[in-house]
């Protein structure tokens, strides 16, 4: 009878489909315990910049504006100043005095990377930006910048500056 | 557009219960997307479905034109986010054509290992997905998680998983990284016996067999009169696949077989997937066994970035690397229609340059748009029931459709 070879053939696949359940079961998961742990990243993850410093302590950035011409969503907004004998924040002529990128426009595509001809902006692995505040979204340089070393000499920084001197 | 109305006096007499009007979407969680069709019902038959598209419109295709050749690169990484790297690669060669760039063959063959890994990525997703509209939901787990061990590949290589930007017009954004091939072999040695656990859970089961053999059949004619490609066309016994018919980036060199089912159906549709599915592993082995050495850009001083190194002890290179990231590269005037087998089907980019360093016009020929033509003759006459077999069967990215 066609009926009774019909439940037998489905009764099959439903015992092949389950067997299958059963052996992954058993098997580990794949997926990462986020928030409970730190999600794991590769290590070419592209995600929230971080500006970086040299050897010295002085910022990398010498503001030649090639991130900012790279950028396909235009979200980095520079202005440039001139170092002095007195402040040198920068390795080169120039330092950027205002670096914002707008974490609004950002795509995280990575040609400013890219692009910087002194290794200064590079991609981090933070990613937690969420806000409910676009306004909090616009990241300022100090938010991006790696911080000095804790037994760093404190010089070469604005309030060291001379009357007069740079502002 | 009048068609597109709500109406219920045109569907006959108000009051009457036999001819209905019904919105289907563009929020509803079998259309995958923001699609809304306007199905004309007559008790559970449908007489007559109208796709209504451009709720994902993103003016991609213009915002192309005010952005230098490679920055065009992310966009088109967002036109199908399922297939991002068969875009980059459509893409990255209309442009390579019309520059007359030869690109070296490790980087050959590393765009056609990836791409074939975004194959796998996007029926894996059309798997999980279809199965899960027909009630089989075990699938869809299953699926997801060779995903996500594809997305890590993904993101091991490019730096993110889903827009990736890994192709670059003259060859890779960067080379491989450090075990990243040998991760890639991991995946795909294990990959055949995954897909033999998909086809236990689907291949036998009778639900899944009946809601999808014999359903959403469309003459071949038609098919190729509405513009639909790719596993469709396939399914209905037409073999067309770019890679064959046009090889591009050395596909020639791979041997693969191009699956080809004659049912005409939803079943048949599955086929050609799954098989497509083991086809697309054995040419990321080819291209793994056969990688060769070699530099990953092409030898254009003027196109692609010079190498980070040479950028920081030579003048001349800075002065390139300078030039290439604020002016980007003219490319000689002329256009170029470059097409590539998409997951989809047949992807093409129309790329018209009036010899600046910016796109005179961009025109993408995008496979769910193409299918989605389709989508009225698939419908008509069908049971309400079936449209969500026959609508998942052709497997359309809204962001594809409407970019």
């Amino acid at each position: 009878m066609p009926k009774i070879t019909n439940v037998l053939e489905g009764a099959s696949a439903l015992v092949k489909g389950l067997s299958i359940t059963f052996k992954e079961m058993m098997q580990p998961t794949l997926t990462d315990d986020y928030p409970d742990k730190p999600p794991v990243f590769q290590e070419r993850f592209r995600g929230a910049h971080v500006l970086q410093r040299d050897e010295f302590g002085l910022e990398k950035c010498v503001a030649c504006f090639l991130c900012a011409a790279a950028c396909p969503s235009e979200c980095i907004h520079i202005e440039a100043e001139e170092n002095t004998e007195q402040v040198r924040i920068s390795g080169g002529e120039r330092y950027a005095s205002v670096y914002n990128i707008d974490y609004n426009r950002c795509i995280f595509c990575g040609y400013c990377v890219e692009a910087c001809p002194t290794d200064a902006i590079t991609h981090g692995h933070g990613f937690e930006l969420a806000s409910y505040d676009t306004s909090t979204l616009i990241y300022r340089k100090e938010n991006m910048l790696v911080a000095l070393p804790a037994d760093a000499k404190p010089v070469r920084i604005h309030e060291q500056a001379p009357a007069g001197g740079h502002h | 557009m009048a068609t597109l109305e709500m109406n219920p006096a045109a569907a006959g007499d108000t009051g009457s219960t036999r001819r209905m009007t019904l919105n289907m979407g563009p929020q509803h969680p079998s259309t995958h997307g923001v699609l809304r069709v306007v199905l004309e019902l007559d008790g559970e038959t449908i007489l007559k479905a109208t796709p209504d598209i451009g709720f994902l419109h993103t003016g991609i295709e213009k915002q192309c034109e005010v952005r230098t050749y490679q920055q065009v690169v992310p966009l088109t990484d967002r036109v199908d986010y399922l297939a991002n790297l068969s875009n980059n690669l459509c893409y990255c060669l209309a442009v390579e054509k019309l520059l007359g760039l030869e690109i070296p063959p490790r980087a050959q063959w590393v765009r056609v290992m990836l791409t074939e890994i975004t194959r796998i990525n996007s029926h894996l997703v059309w798997l999980g997905t279809h199965a899960l509209d027909i009630g089989a939901m075990t699938v869809f787990f299953y699926c997801f998680r060779e995903r996500e061990k594809i997305l890590r590949l993904f993101e091991m290589f490019s730096g993110q998983r889903l827009m990736t930007s890994y192709f670059r017009v003259g060859g890779l954004a960067l080379d491989a990284p450090r075990g990243g091939f040998q991760a890639v072999r991991r995946f795909i040695d294990e990959f055949p016996s995954n897909v033999d656990e998909y086809e236990n859970l689907l291949n036998a089961n009778p639900i899944w067999q009946m809601r999808t053999q014999g359903v959403g059949p469309m003459p071949v004619d038609d098919m190729i009169d509405w513009g639909i490609t790719g596993p469709m066309l396939r399914a209905a016994g037409f073999p067309w696949d770019i890679r064959k018919t046009e090889p591009y980036s050395s596909y020639e060199k791979f041997q693969f077989e191009v699956p080809v089912e004659t049912g005409n159906d939803v079943w048949s549709r599955y086929r050609v997937r799954m098989r497509e599915l083991r086809e697309s592993a054995k040419i990321v082995v080819q291209a793994l066994d056969g990688l060769p050495e070699g530099p990953i850009t092409a030898d254009a001083p003027k196109v692609v970035l010079p190498d980070r190194e040479k950028m920081k002890t030579q003048m001349e290179a800075l002065i390139y690397h300078f030039k290439i990231v604020t002016e980007g590269f003219s490319v000689p005037a002329g256009e170029i229609y470059q097409a590539v087998e998409a997951p989809r089907g047949e992807l093409a980019y129309y790329v018209v340059s009036n010899g600046t360093g910016k796109p005179h016009r961009l025109h993408m020929r995008t496979p769910s748009f193409g299918n989605l033509q389709g989508l009225g003759p698939l419908l008509d006459g069908r049971l309400i029931a079936d449209s969500i077999a026959a609508m998942g069967s052709m497997d359309f990215v809204l962001g594809d459709c409407d970019r």
